[in-house]
């Protein structure tokens, strides 16, 4: 609120702040056409990997092991809700449906999440493995995307993947001060990366859909270089190894979801379904 | 101006040799100047400003939960964002208080263990729980509103860097308030289980809003000396009328009654009568006999406790990049 | 000699102040401190936590304990003697008066 003077205030000069007036973006990225129904499928794809992982850090703020990174994951994860945002803006405008119809009124099934972005907070170990693996996958996946024959698409991923940058190098300072701090940190990081890693071959599966879309979406397989390429330096500078052991069978983006999700799903979508047709 | 313009009250023999360095104090308080860190200051203005900045960062920081309890749940993406934005603004907040005490010999870690071992105060309002969606908007509304009334002033605090951090602190929350308005107005405007809901939260924190002012001016035994040295700048009674004048036309655009029957517009003083204030409900929940003290406080030190092998592991590595530049060198 | 006020050692993650250029064109200004454990984190928590409303272009940071200041005990030995010398101010110089593109 702007200090000016008001009814009550009578004589009194009661300090002074002034708010600065500034020129405000869009709030969601936008190109102003309807996704086709496939380009639509993507999007949720997409949309549903962000929102899931935005919905997972909102969690963080007030529990964060210090001040400065309660203001830190807020900033990340605020990046990836806006990145949910304009791709659910975008594949409902297919079906008519708003952002918040997708995110709240679907059912586990009809998500589309990929079971990395599923996994639980866990301890802040393995908060930053998940943010490490998505965020060096968001990174080339939006590098690539930035050349979409979709504009809405391209345009979204221009935006976001200079945040995806930066959650990439948040997430590479941590591990290296995770792994090479203490021997309980070491510990954990070891621990967390390790139940995280069978989450990674499902992000580079190559669906039906894939085909269909030609020049719109990236193929997730042709993504798998760069990341390993991106990723080994950092876990070798971090004296860490690419663990080796189960592989995740996957199937988020056939609605085959990990255990997490009803449940995160069940606290995203509680009140919002106590009110049907309420607006907010 | 309304300030006072006299100079810090001295002891009853004002005959006793006043220091050069005091009287220098005493000349920059009069003039209305400001004091910084290394200047010297009276004992008991340090201690005063110490209680008083680090209670603040501590607000701040529990502040943060009755909110962030419903970031997870909030009901549309929007108002997930925005809730994410202002709690994470409140760590921000509490962040550049502490740094304000840190200037006056009082480090964030001394704070902090004070505060999770209970030995710390910070403002009862964050006591109260927050069950319904609609106290988003009425701790926005009410409770952000009642501390930017307390807080424009000390954005002229003597103290520089309060004053600073408030500064910051007032522009970043320009948009703590007019959100809990927006979300109360929506409900307002929305069902019958919206609208009751949106009552429900304004019955609830209309009067801890209240008491956020502090005791009645005759019972706020630190006011005249904290006015004398111009860190507060007008009395709690002032503020919290104020305050009041602003809520009854808001109150009207909401919708909403405010729950004081005895409020009504007195032509003669040109203020709000308002009814009498639970004190010693007030006092209950300062002494820590509120509804969520204890989870409030637990919650703090369980993310202290459960962060410190992440701090240490920063520590750790710090110290063996450093030896490495040394070797190197 | 003094480092800047707030530094303490018996704290795990040290002091740092925080300097921000607003915008192209002008210099960095002192905006306020955290905490980090070292250099590398202390810029990241600047960006973090003084740009998130687009407030800068660039950041600084410095550890508190590597910031001389002056002695505040010696304000009038540092502070005044530029006292007395307005030959030092264009103001002086009053018989130029009328005179153009002096």
């Amino acid at each position: 609120m702007t200090e000016t003077s008001r009814p009550g205030a009578a004589t009194a000069d009661h300090g002074h702040v002034e708010v600065d007036s500034v020129v405000l973006s869009a709030e969601l990225v936008e190109g102003g056409s309807v996704a086709s129904h496939d380009v639509a499928e993507y999007a949720l794809w997409l949309g549903d990997d962000a929102l899931v992982i935005a919905q997972q850090l909102g969690w963080w703020i007030s529990r964060a092991p210090e001040l400065e990174e309660d203001v830190a994951l807020g900033n990340i994860g605020l990046d990836l809700l806006g990145h949910a945002r304009s791709l659910l803006h975008y594949a409902g405008a297919e079906s008519g449906r708003s952002e918040d119809d997708l995110a709240y009124w679907r059912d586990e099934p009809q998500f589309r999440s990929a079971h990395l972005f599923e996994q639980p907070n866990g301890d802040f170990a393995h908060t930053i493995a998940r943010q490490f693996i998505a965020a060096h996958y968001l990174f080339e996946l939006y590098t690539r995307l930035q050349a979409s024959g979709d504009a809405t698409l391209a345009a979204i991923a221009a935006k976001s993947v200079k945040e995806v940058d930066y959650h990439r190098d948040h997430a590479v300072q941590w591990i290296l001060r995770l792994a090479l701090g203490t021997d309980e940190s070491r510990r954990r990081m070891v621990t967390g990366l390790s139940d995280l890693w069978p989450y990674v071959d499902e992000l580079f599966v190559d669906e039906p859909l894939i085909d269909r879309l030609e020049g719109v979406a990236v193929r997730p397989s042709s993504l798998r270089q760069a990341f390993d390429e991106a990723i080994v330096p950092v876990l070798a500078e971090a004296e860490l190894d690419v663990p080796r052991g189960f592989i995740s069978s996957g199937g988020g983006r056939g609605g085959r979801h990990s255990e997490n999700l009803g449940f995160i799903l069940a606290e995203m979508q509680v009140l919002a379904r106590a009110h049907p047709g309420a607006s907010w | 101006m309304t300030t006072p313009a006299e100079p810090y009250a001295l002891p009853a023999e004002a005959s006793v040799e006043v220091s050069a360095e005091e009287h220098q104090f005493n000349e920059l308080i009069a003039a209305d100047s400001r004091i910084e860190p290394r200047d010297w200051m009276p004992e008991a203005y340090r201690k005063t400003l110490v209680r008083q900045i680090s209670q603040h960062a501590n607000s701040e920081i529990i502040g943060m939960q009755p909110e962030a309890n419903w970031i997870t749940r909030a009901p549309s993406l929007k108002r997930k964002a925005i809730l994410m934005a202002k709690v994470q603004d409140e760590a921000g907040h509490g962040l550049y208080l502490y740094s304000a005490a840190q200037t006056l010999g009082t480090s964030r870690d001394e704070m902090t263990d004070a505060l999770i071992a209970g030995k710390a105060r910070y403002s009862s309002i964050f006591n109260y729980p927050s069950p319904t969606w609609a106290d988003m908007g009425a701790i926005g509304w009410l409770v952000d509103g009642a501390a930017i009334c307390n807080q424009v002033p000390l954005c002229r605090a003597s103290y520089g860097p309060y004053g600073r951090a408030m500064v910051r602190i007032c522009k970043e929350e320009s948009f703590h308030q007019r959100q809990g308005f927006e979300i109360l107005l929506e409900l307002m405007n929305g069902t019958p289980a919206q609208r009751e809901m949106a009552q429900d939260a304004v019955n609830r924190w209309y009067w801890p809003a209240l008491q956020m002012f502090g005791p009645p001016d005759n019972d706020s035994p630190n006011s005249a000396q904290s006015m004398a040295w111009n860190i507060k700048r007008f009395s709690n009674d002032e503020l919290r009328q104020r305050f009041v004048g602003m809520c009854v036309p808001q109150a009207e655009v909401l919708g909403v009654t405010l729950p004081d029957p005895d409020l009504r517009y007195n032509e003669e003083t040109k203020q709000y009568d308002m009814g009498e204030i639970d004190w010693t409900e007030f006092h209950e929940v300062l002494a820590g006999r509120g509804p969520a003290n204890a989870r409030r406080l637990q919650r703090r030190r369980e993310a202290h406790e459960e962060g410190a092998w992440v701090r240490e592991a920063a520590v750790a590595y710090a110290r063996k990049q450093a030896v490495a530049a040394t070797a190197v060198a | 000699m003094m480092s800047a006020p707030g530094t303490s050692e018996k704290e795990i993650w040290p002091l740092w102040e925080v300097f921000v250029r607003a915008s192209r064109g002008i210099s960095h200004t002192h905006v306020g401190s955290l905490h980090a454990p070292d250099a590398t984190l202390a810029v990241r928590n600047a960006r973090d936590l003084y740009t998130r409303r687009g407030e800068g272009v660039s950041v600084w940071v410095v550890p508190a304990d590597a910031i001389t200041t002056s002695d505040p005990d010696a304000k009038g030995a540092f502070f005044e003697s530029p006292a007395g010398k307005n030959y030092r101010h264009a103001s002086y110089y009053s018989k130029s008066e009328g005179v153009k593109h002096l």
